[in-house]
């Protein structure tokens, strides 16, 4: 099958304030496949997600150089409509963030902030994210109880239904599994291997094993620089650098 | 040498007790005040309370009759000033919480409202003469009263909306904003819900300093004596607090009224309690919804 180009980042420097957190990042994500970025704490790698969605418009004082093209479509662009950027890719956080409302509530609430009012659409929709979340079986009897009451493994899997409702090209998942237990790891992972057919995702994880067992492209940041890229396997067997061996090695990060 | 630390040990047991008997000295003595001063005007005031005493107006010269026209006044009084005050308080906050470029702008506000807070109640009551009575010739009223205290109660409100406001984790705005909505649906969908049970003790909060306060109502809305109940909002009324201040000090039988006076302090503190009462269980219905 042919690899198609879903996110070209060309040149890409970020700053806050006067400090340079990503420096001259160059990357590319092919659609359906699973790009994590690792890299030691305070490398850039979230601060890189982050510029996915614009989410780091959020920062007084921050400053983007470069290009990230979408589909060809350069995000960075002031001119870009953020909200319907952020619609088109989603993001799932460090921690499980559902909003104080009920389970059916979480997954409606990126539709109806997007102005889609048909009641069935809706409730067809949240069914259909949450089961592709595998998730469904555990909560189809409490749908309208308080998102609050499950698990911290399950209220993840909620927050990916939540970002799948609203049908985004892209996901992007800041450590997703940091808060989690091994076995609620485990089936966010296999979740992963099943989305990847129907999205693209990227991926920070600060966990070794987990980047080599659902990725398929890894990035090594260090020092908000891009250190090395390239197919998981080939970064985990024979990496081209000696920093990236150190790191995956454990000697050091 | 093991003598030594068995001291050090039970040296370190006793701190410990003194320092956690202190603390629970110093906070039981909140509701012991609140106890004292509650039976002092119950043994005081007791005696006051009758159904005419609630039910009618004040009659020969205020030695007998009620004070039906105080409690309607105070609640009208109270109620208006949270009406005013509680949205423009709550989108204050908002502003400066949510919207405002954290700057030297906001600093600037930031210290106008903590003055606010600090002003004496009698300069608010003086401003309330001067600005909504004479310049906005609202005369001695209802409305000219509610306002006055609505802008007393106003730093309450944006303190305890922007505490309400800040306890909302960053991680809600942020899923928020990255499913795609706006700024303002983020605010109204996710955030206000979440503060409200903060913000209403807000509202508690002013509410009940606005009922209590005399000064402010002196010279703006309340009146000495009037027979009438008021009829709009431009009528001029007696107040609870006021009407304490009137029998206690300026009454032409200050001593033979004393039971008066401490009945209507206990009505006035009744109804404060009551008000926080009702907004109390309304919080905590909100809370267990969510």
């Amino acid at each position: 099958m042919e690899k198609s180009l879903k996110i070209a980042i060309k040149e890409l420097n970020f700053f806050y304030r006067d400090f340079k957190a990503l420096t001259d990042i160059s990357l590319d994500v092919y659609a359906h496949e699973v790009t994590a970025l690792i890299g030691p704490s305070g490398c850039g790698k979230s601060t890189m997600l982050r510029c996915l969605n614009r989410m780091n418009d959020l920062i007084p004082y921050s400053r983007v150089e470069g290009r990230i093209l979408l589909n060809e479509q350069n995000i960075c662009d002031p001119d870009v409509d953020v909200v319907s950027l952020r619609r088109r890719i989603g993001m799932v956080f460090q921690k499980p963030n559902p909003f104080p409302k009920s389970i059916f509530e979480n997954v409606a609430y990126g539709m109806r902030v997007n102005g889609i009012k048909d009641k069935a659409y809706i409730a067809q929709q949240v069914e259909t994210s949450i089961k592709a979340a595998a998730l469904w079986d555990e909560v189809k009897d409490r749908i309208h109880e308080s998102a609050l009451g499950l698990s911290g493994g399950q209220q993840q899997r909620l927050c990916i239904a939540r970002a799948m409702a609203v049908k985004p090209d892209v996901l992007l998942m800041d450590e997703p599994c940091s808060a989690l237990d091994p076995i609620a790891t485990q089936k966010i992972e296999e979740l992963i291997h099943q989305l990847k057919k129907t999205y693209t995702i990227i991926i920070v994880t600060h966990n070794m094993q987990q980047a080599a067992r659902v990725s398929d492209i890894t990035a090594f940041f260090y020092l908000g620089k891009l250190i090395e890229t390239d197919v998981t396997d080939t970064i985990f067997t024979r990496p081209k650098l000696k920093q990236t061996e150190d790191y995956i090695t454990g000697r050091f990060g | 040498m093991y003598k030594n630390l068995n001291r050090t040990q039970k040296r370190r047991k006793l701190s410990q007790f003194i320092m956690f008997g202190f603390f629970r000295v110093s906070a039981a003595i909140n509701g012991i005040a609140l106890l004292i001063i509650f039976y002092f005007l119950v043994a005081r005031g007791w005696r006051a309370i009758t159904w005419t005493f609630l039910t009618q107006p004040p009659m020969d010269s205020m030695t007998r009759g009620g004070i039906l026209p105080c409690i309607i006044g105070t609640v009208c009084l109270s109620l208006g000033a949270i009406i005013a005050a509680l949205p423009i308080g709550v989108a204050s906050a908002i502003y400066l919480n949510e919207y405002a470029f954290q700057g030297r702008a906001l600093r600037i506000i930031r210290l106008g409202i903590n003055n606010l807070a600090g002003v004496p109640s009698v300069v608010f009551g003086l401003f309330g003469l001067a600005f909504f009575v004479v310049y906005l010739k609202m005369g001695v009223s209802i409305l000219a009263g509610a306002l006055t205290l609505g802008v007393l109660t106003l730093p309450v409100i944006i303190g305890a909306t922007e505490e309400a406001l800040r306890a909302v984790p960053e991680t809600y705005r942020e899923a928020s904003l990255g499913l795609g909505a706006t700024k303002w649906q983020t605010i109204y969908r996710v955030v206000l819900p979440t503060a409200l049970p903060g913000i209403l003790t807000g509202g508690i909060l002013g509410l009940s300093r606005a009922a209590g306060e005399t000064a402010p109502i002196m010279f703006t809305a309340a009146v000495f004596f009037t027979p009438s109940l008021p009829s709009s909002i431009f009528d001029e009324i007696m107040a609870l607090p006021y009407h304490i201040y009137v029998l206690a000090t300026a009454g032409t039988e200050i001593e033979a009224t004393r039971h008066l006076q401490y009945g209507t302090a206990l009505v006035l503190i009744v109804l404060v309690l009551g008000l926080n009462l009702m907004a109390i269980i309304y919080r905590a219905r909100l809370q267990k919804r969510q």
